[in-house]
């Protein structure tokens, strides 16, 4: 029995490659998304490992406000000079060394820009001398407070050399230094994983980066011979108290990765996602191929009844071709995820500045999920129809056993049964009933709609293939086409399905990031009343941020009604994380975003007080009067009173506050600034005016109202096309799909070709009839995807209307795109079946048993 | 009308008051209308009749292949009727054999795997020597390692024969086992037939309606209209033939 399954496995070798492909493809982005966290991980490990290897007991004050990942840097709180006595006192300290390190030290190159980075912190600190780690390479250390040395990388990057006099952008605005030295690490490498340092003389350091002359923020502590890092960390910790973090050199390289690997995680969930939908499109596929494959050997399996098969031989025997197919689909798929991850984590590291990466290695985490995967999605899928082999009677071995047209009553309330799951699931995500499984709940919705969509597609498939192949009616291939398509409403169901999961996703996202898009251009239109506006594009973690003396040097400039400046950053409010804003003109709050005032003032702000938004006052139970103790980056905790309520609006924070807030702001200069012209000024002659003002400002610059929204809505454009690439393999998968099944339909019907081409059908028309009958299906697939993805990305964007995206915009410049793409992928899926079709020889065809 | 030779002991497959409806109300066919027929232990009987006379679906429900409307089916000291499909699949195991018209090999295995296919189903390893003994009546150890496409209708159905004979059945059903064959092929797989039942024992019931071929049978059972008819002992091809003339008479078709 196990030799007939695999003999007969091996002798359909292109069914095999086929179906196995889609595994494969699958297989690959699960298998490459862990190859390419544990790579990346452990180059993390070793970049910290590095980093601070010098460093055995390292001393740093507990931050006022702890950030993640994805909210930035950790600004680490200066504290003063005293400690590190206090620290150099403790027995077993051979050498306690005061430091500054702190992110946010931008370097302008020589065109003018700052040395961008996209995600490595950009490092100011004070410069404390070579050791085994940091080699100068060329000059000097810094001496005088406009002299700095900065790391190979950023020279490079930045196009500056020895003796360049260059501006230096901190906490405070441009200040102009002489680059007297360049330094590189250990192993000669330029940067330490794509870090921009810039290292000063340590009074320059500490006002620059830390806003506090005499202050260090970070202690590195050598022990005496003979002590152990532990050891020396508890007495250190022993001796400056509660309000420090001790850590062991390896402790703090681990941690520092640990922060690294968390976003990794994230990363790791996102290829995850579309390995999911690869895998859920590839689980159709195998579905129907292993369907026809038990249609197609009726008479072989009903004869291995007669023999004496029992029916459980006989699922087993299917079973074991799925698994046979899956192991094999695994192994390559693997083999091609290493490859990927490798590949990825490649450019990941020129990406990152050239970060040594870890050699590549294969963790059990890639090959248990490669075979886990690929095993369980190929043996899912064909136990559908395993189960359909074991229902053969051994009397079809006899005689043609006529298999009549299966009513479509069954699949056709299952398959509403389970869109009605899919809908409701998806009300309760969208609506945010489902607790804290909000995501799960809204995935499984999405999940369960297309897999019900896809159990009504046979009902559906009559009348709308009968509609499309209208087309090609008055042609008789066409015709023929259109018939055959509509043959096995099943067949042709599952195959459009799959092709319909990758195009609803495409149309949905599309769907809700045009709305998105539509709907930020015409808030700020309808509500910004300012002509024009001063902000950065956001490469990093970091938002660009400039000179606040533009601000008043812009309120002097003729015909300039008000200029308001914003600042933001996260705080602590009371126990709850907040995202607050500071402003320096709150009479822009009613004058420029047509604020409606709620409760008290919103007009004026005076020190330690805020207003907030109708809703936060809500959530919090706030009300004016109200007084909330309020933590920033920077800082002792501050007292804030409540004076002013407004209704909330989609471009409104939920707190903003005074522009001096903002001096204890992580990043202590504006970040953007809207200015409303007099009436009668035009723009043409302010705007060249502020431009010259922002000379010094390199990050931002000054651009008009719609220009503005231009800018803030590209970022949308880019992550549109990204993910419509990751998507395209599903679709790739569903074309795999449409060449499986018209193959194997090809190879059903020789002996019906060969008596067409025996009456008279021409080659040409062959290839005709099979191609109409791919497009069909494959623009049927489309025209589905096109309406569930509407569906969902119309159901997703009702749900954000309270986040402010009220406008439902419909692509259909690109939905008529996916049909025309559809029709064109229909035509290339046939070309190999159609010619496989024509060249049937028409006596062997006929001959055919 | 009852056909009954022999002592019942010896036995092989045994119908009692078989009836076989298909479909129900205006569609409705009377396939077998109160069939009891015996088939004796070591013993060649042909099934005939003219088309639609219900020979195939008297020779499917012995078989346990299709289940009967009413009446009761035995297989050697086995009860058919009523069966599950595990009972189903043990008789069709361990009792019956097959052949058929279209030969049935499975393309992708060789002659040999072919014919031991049957018993490395259920887990059985041939007797070695009975194995040689029908390869070497089926004369095809020359061809054993051939696959069917490169075989002969004539071989393929040696091979056939060969599958269904290994597992030493108590009955081999041959439904029109010389139907695709030429006269000479069909004349080698009838011979091998019968002295497969004359040396070794075997009993078979064949469906036929070529009158040279069930001369070959020790016996022959007439059914028209789904009634058995008519019956011959050590038949020729002549009284087959006049036998059948007598059917001929234009007669209602049941199917």
């Amino acid at each position: 029995m196990f030799r007939a399954t695999l003999k007969s496995l091996l002798a359909r070798k292109v069914r095999l490659v086929l179906s196995g492909l889609a595994v494969v493809l699958g297989v690959m982005f699960v298998s490459g998304a862990f190859v390419l966290t544990d790579t990346l991980g452990r180059s993390f490990d070793s970049l910290f490992a590095d980093a601070y290897a010098e460093v055995d007991v390292n001393v740093a004050a507990k931050p006022k406000l702890a950030v993640n990942e994805f909210e930035g840097e950790q600004l680490q709180t200066p504290f003063p000079a005293s400690v590190v006595d206090t620290v150099r006192a403790v027995p077993g300290v051979a050498e306690a060394t005061g430091t500054v390190v702190a992110d946010g030290a931008r370097l302008i190159g020589s065109n003018g820009k700052v040395v961008a980075s996209f995600g490595p912190p950009q490092l100011g600190g004070n410069w404390v001398g070579e050791g085994d780690l940091v080699q100068l390479r060329e000059g000097r250390e810094p001496r005088a407070d406009d002299e700095i040395v900065i790391n190979k990388g950023l020279a490079d990057a930045g196009r500056v050399a020895v003796g360049d006099r260059v501006g230096v952008l901190t906490l405070a605005p441009r200040k102009d230094f002489t680059i007297v030295g360049i330094f590189g690490y250990s192993g000669d490498r330029d940067s330490l994983g794509g870090v921009n340092e810039v290292m000063f003389t340590t009074p320059t350091a500490q006002q620059l980066m830390l806003g506090e002359p005499g202050a260090f923020n970070n202690i590195v502590v050598t022990a005496a011979s003979g002590v152990s890092d532990e050891s020396l960390r508890d007495a250190v910790a022993a001796a400056v108290g509660d309000d420090y973090v001790v850590k062991t050199g390896e402790q703090l390289s681990a941690d520092a990765a640990a922060g690294l690997k968390e976003g990794l995680t994230f990363f790791n969930r996102i290829l995850l996602g579309f390995a999911a939908v690869a895998l859920l499109v590839g689980t159709f596929l195998i579905l129907n191929t292993f369907s026809i494959i038990v249609a197609q050997r009726t008479r072989e399996l009903a004869l291995l009844r007669a023999v004496g098969a029992s029916a459980r031989q006989i699922i087993g025997s299917v079973v074991l071709e799925a698994i046979a197919i899956g192991l094999i689909a695994s192994l390559f798929g693997l083999a091609a995820g290493i490859g990927i991850g490798a590949l990825l984590a490649y450019l990941f590291s020129n990406l990152a500045g050239g970060m040594a990466l870890a050699g590549i290695a294969v963790p059990a985490s890639a090959v248990i999920g490669a075979f886990g995967v690929g095993l369980v999605i190929t043996v899912l899928a064909a136990l559908l129809p395993a189960l359909r082999a074991a229902r053969i009677p051994p009397i079809a071995a006899m005689q043609d056993v006529a298999t009549p047209d299966r009513p479509l009553t069954k699949i056709t309330i299952a398959g509403a049964v389970v869109t009605s799951v899919g809908a409701v699931l998806l009300f309760l995500g969208l609506g945010g009933h489902a607790g804290g499984n909000t995501l799960a709940t809204i995935l499984g919705g999405v999940l369960f709609a297309f897999i019900g969509v896809a159990l009504l597609t046979p009902l559906i498939s009559k009348p709308v293939v009968a509609a499309l192949g209208a087309v090609f009616s008055g042609w008789v291939p066409g015709k023929l086409g259109r018939l055959n398509s509509g043959r096995n409403p099943r067949r042709t169901a599952i195959t459009a399905a799959a092709l319909m999961v990758g195009i609803a996703l495409v149309t949905g996202i599309t769907v809700i990031l045009d709305s998105a898009k539509s709907s930020i251009s015409g808030l700020v239109q309808d509500n910004v009343r300012a002509e024009l506006v001063i902000a950065g594009a956001q490469s990093g973690p970091r938002p660009p941020s400039f000179d606040p003396a533009v601000l008043d040097q812009t309120k002097a400039i003729p015909g300039v009604r008000l200029v308001d400046g914003q600042y933001g950053d996260i705080a602590l409010l009371g126990d709850q994380r907040t995202w607050v804003g500071a402003v320096t003109e709150p009479a822009a709050m009613r004058q420029v975003y047509g604020a409606t005032p709620v409760a008290g003032d919103i007009d004026r702000l005076a020190a330690g007080q805020m207003m907030i938004s109708s809703d936060a006052a809500e959530s919090r139970g706030l009300s004016v009067g109200s007084t909330v103790p309020v933590q920033f980056a920077r800082g002792e905790p501050q007292t804030y009173t409540v004076t002013g309520v407004y209704e909330s609006s989609p471009i409104l924070g939920p707190v903003i506050m005074p522009a001096d807030a903002a001096r204890n702001f992580s990043i202590t200069q504006p970040i953007q600034a809207f200015i409303q012209l007099e009436p009668g000024a035009r723009v043409a002659d302010v705007l060249p005016r502020v431009e010259a003002l922002l000379a010094n400002s390199p990050e931002v610059s000054v651009a008009d109202r719609d220009a503005f929204i231009e800018e803030q809505t590209g970022q949308l454009d880019s992550l549109l096309t990204m993910i419509q690439i990751l998507l395209a393999l599903a679709i790739v998968i569903a074309v795999l799909g449409i060449i499986n099944t018209l193959a194997l339909s090809v190879l059903e019907r020789t002996r019906e070709l060969g008596l067409l081409r025996a009456i008279g059908l021409r080659r040409s028309q062959t290839m005709g009839m099979i191609t109409v009958e791919a497009v069909v299906i494959s623009v049927f697939g489309a025209l589905l995807g096109v309406a569930v993805g509407t569906g969902l990305g119309a159901a997703v964007v009702e749900a954000l209307r309270e986040e402010g995206i009220n406008k439902l915009v419909l692509p259909w410049g690109q939905m008529g795109i996916f049909l025309g793409l559809a029709a064109l992928i229909g035509v290339i899926a046939a070309v190999l079946p159609a010619i496989r079709a024509a060249r049937i020889n028409v006596l062997g065809a006929i001959a055919h048993d | 009308m009852t056909a009954t030779t022999g002592e019942p002991a010896s036995v092989a497959a045994r119908a009692s008051d078989v009836w076989k409806v298909y479909g129900s109300g205006e569609a409705q066919v009377m396939a077998l209308r109160g069939v009891s027929a015996e088939f004796e232990r070591g013993r060649f009987t042909a099934i005939m009749g003219p088309s639609g006379s219900g020979k195939s679906t008297l020779m499917h429900c012995l078989a346990g292949l299709d289940t009967v409307t009413r009446g009761t089916v035995q297989v050697g000291e086995t009860t058919v009727t009523g069966l599950g499909d595990a009972g189903l699949t043990k008789l069709r195991r361990d009792k019956v054999g097959f052949i058929f018209q279209q030969f049935n090999l499975l393309p992708t295995l060789t002659a040999k795997e072919n014919i031991l296919l049957p018993l490395s189903i259920a887990g059985r390893k041939p007797d070695p020597a009975w194995y040689d003994v029908v390869i070497e009546t089926v004369g095809l150890r020359d061809r054993l390692d051939h696959r069917p496409a490169q075989l002969s209708g004539g071989q393929q159905q040696r091979v056939a024969c060969a599958r269904a004979l290994v597992a030493r059945p108590e009955v081999i059903f041959a439904d029109e086992p010389t139907g695709n064959l030429d006269s000479r092929s069909g004349a080698e797989v009838l011979n091998f037939l019968r002295n497969s039942v004359r040396e070794h024992g075997q009993t078979i019931v064949m469906v036929t309606h070529d009158p040279t071929a069930a001369a070959y049978a020790d016996r022959v059972v007439f059914l028209a209209d789904g009634q058995i008819v008519s019956e011959l002992i050590e038949p020729t091809a002549d009284t087959v033939l006049d036998t059948m003339k007598k059917l001929d008479t234009p007669a209602e078709v049941a199917r």
